[in-house]
């Protein structure tokens, strides 16, 4: 029963998400040039299912890649900025203004430095876009450590990194998944921001312009679906990955 | 050497603070022989709770020595147990693992199944058997501090620490509690500081009573607590306790600055 009722009422939502769209393009008797319908995407899909096969599996493992590359810098950087006063002070006006640079301008300066090196440019744009949620979660996660924590580990003489190890990192983590959660989403816009861009041409971002180039509406709605299901099918992984490392975090009857 | 256990000669410290040094210990003294309850009082903010962090080793006086066991502490001992108001439980482990998790520090080739089965000893005499798989949140304050004394003990420390450890309780948990000690005592000696706010609690527990003075604390008034060690709540209702509260509250109307004001 809450099996049916957890998988049910999303799928409904959904439906009713579809049925509202198909409905608002009928009523106003948009062509598919305009505003393509629902029922136009399962032919748009048929017609191409080998290329989105191809090229949504390059999106995915550039996003996946990207973000691995994003969890790792960001776990470092959160964790000089949580151990670190100086690191924090010095850090956090450079990340900050980082982050407000909008990353599409990033692309034509990449494309060039990286001239060519299309898998390395999109996975970059992918890292860069997402790494900063989770290191100013990492660090204010360590940062904000009741030291009562420290000290019933530090009064046995136990040393930084077995502090670290029991307490400081578990304690963490659940911030940790949170930040995750919107670095994957962040990281599917960075690696569409480059796959958008002709001359990196490969993954969904370049068959949603090849697309726009041959004039298929249906072919770049299909591309947004795919998108966002990508999107939600990486989401739910890292919810699953939460369960596993991190399902204490959530209280009973929550 | 010292003939005390705990040897707190001469302590003066001051915090460093933006508006200048912030002094809250002023040649402060204590003694406690090796097995004793030592129950410390004084107003709040006295520098109570610098006194635990002094004596764990977890930071070091401006002047004066802490002494354990005829050493002088200059940095964190294994010996060393701490119990604090809140009882910083681990939360994504459970009951057991928690009580288990100094053991891991200090002993780390003890074999898994001696440390449960200490833990496990330890538990069901605090009243906490067959919670050991639960997480800390699916229990009560009490039985968190429960837990949380369990764990300051698993390892044997000779010396345990307590900073307010109940405090945030209700009244009738706390006296509860407080049996928990006394039967913890009887069966594991350790020679114990408790910092509280509750004179009850002190007389209870203590063998003796150090009231502090006021920032900066030095020590006021020693009060030795000649009741029977099987003492019941009871107890604290007999002349002889009644007279010592009556004693104490003097002594910390006289640390707050309020001699002779009608309370």
């Amino acid at each position: 029963m809450d099996l049916v009722k957890k998988i049910a009422i999303p799928v409904a939502a959904i439906v009713a998400f579809l049925a509202f769209w198909e409905f608002i393009v009928w009523v106003n008797g948009w062509p598919n040039f305009k505003m393509a319908s629902p029922s136009d995407l399962p032919p748009a899909f048929a017609r191409y299912a080998g290329l989105f096969v191809e090229m949504g599996w390059q999106t995915l493992w550039r996003t996946v890649a990207g973000l691995c590359l994003a969890v790792l810098f960001g776990t470092l950087l959160g964790m000089a900025m949580g151990f670190s006063k100086i690191a924090r002070d010095a850090l956090y006006p450079l990340l900050v203004g980082f982050n407000a640079v909008p990353k599409a301008t990033l692309v034509p300066v990449i494309a060039l430095i990286f001239i060519g090196q299309h898998d390395f440019n999109t996975v970059l744009m992918a890292f860069l876009i997402s790494f900063f949620p989770i290191a100013v979660s990492v660090g204010i996660g360590l940062s904000t450590l009741e030291p009562e924590y420290r000290d019933i580990l530090r009064s046995l003489g136990a040393s930084k990194f077995t502090i670290f190890r029991k307490i400081a990192l578990p304690k963490t983590l659940p911030e940790f998944f949170g930040a995750l959660k919107v670095s994957v989403t962040l990281a599917f816009i960075g690696t569409n921001l480059v796959e958008i861009v002709p001359p990196h041409g490969r993954g969904l971002g370049a068959l949603f312009k090849s697309g726009e180039t041959n004039g298929d509406y249906p072919l770049m709605f299909a591309v947004l679906i795919a998108l966002a299901v990508l999107g939600i099918v990486l989401y739910y992984a890292v919810v699953a990955l939460e369960q596993i490392f991190a399902g204490w975090a959530e209280r009973p009857g929550g | 050497m010292s003939a005390f256990l705990i040897d707190i000669k001469d302590v003066t410290h001051a915090y460093r603070t933006k508006a200048g040094p912030l002094p809250v210990l002023d040649g402060l003294n204590v003694q406690v022989p090796e097995g004793e309850f030592c129950a410390v009082v004084g107003p709040s903010g006295c520098g109570k709770s610098t006194l635990t962090r002094l004596v764990a080793g977890l930071m070091k006086p401006d002047k004066g020595e802490v002494w354990l066991h005829g050493e002088r502490v200059t940095s964190p001992r294994k010996t060393v147990g701490m119990a604090f108001q809140n009882p910083v439980l681990l939360e994504w482990r459970t009951i057991l693992d928690n009580v288990i998790l100094p053991l891991e520090i200090v002993a780390p080739r003890m074999p898994q199944r001696d440390r449960v089965e200490r833990a496990m000893h330890l538990l069901e005499m605090v009243g906490l058997k067959g919670f050991e798989g639960k997480r800390p949140s699916e229990l009560s304050g009490g039985m968190r501090q429960r837990a949380s004394l369990c764990r300051s003990i698993v390892h044997k420390p000779d010396v345990l620490i307590m900073d307010e450890p109940f405090g945030a309780l209700d009244a009738f948990t706390r006296e509860d509690l407080w049996q928990t000690m006394r039967d913890l005592r009887a069966a594991e000696p350790f020679t114990c500081v408790l910092i509280t706010h509750d004179l009850r609690e002190s007389v209870f527990l203590g063998d003796q009573v150090i009231v502090l003075s006021g920032r900066p604390a030095r020590t006021q008034h020693v009060l030795r607590v000649d009741l029977p060690a099987d003492r019941t709540i009871e107890s604290l209702y007999t002349p002889e306790a009644t007279a010592m509260l009556h004693l104490l509250r003097d002594e910390i109307r006289r640390a707050q600055g309020r001699e002779g004001a009608v309370h």
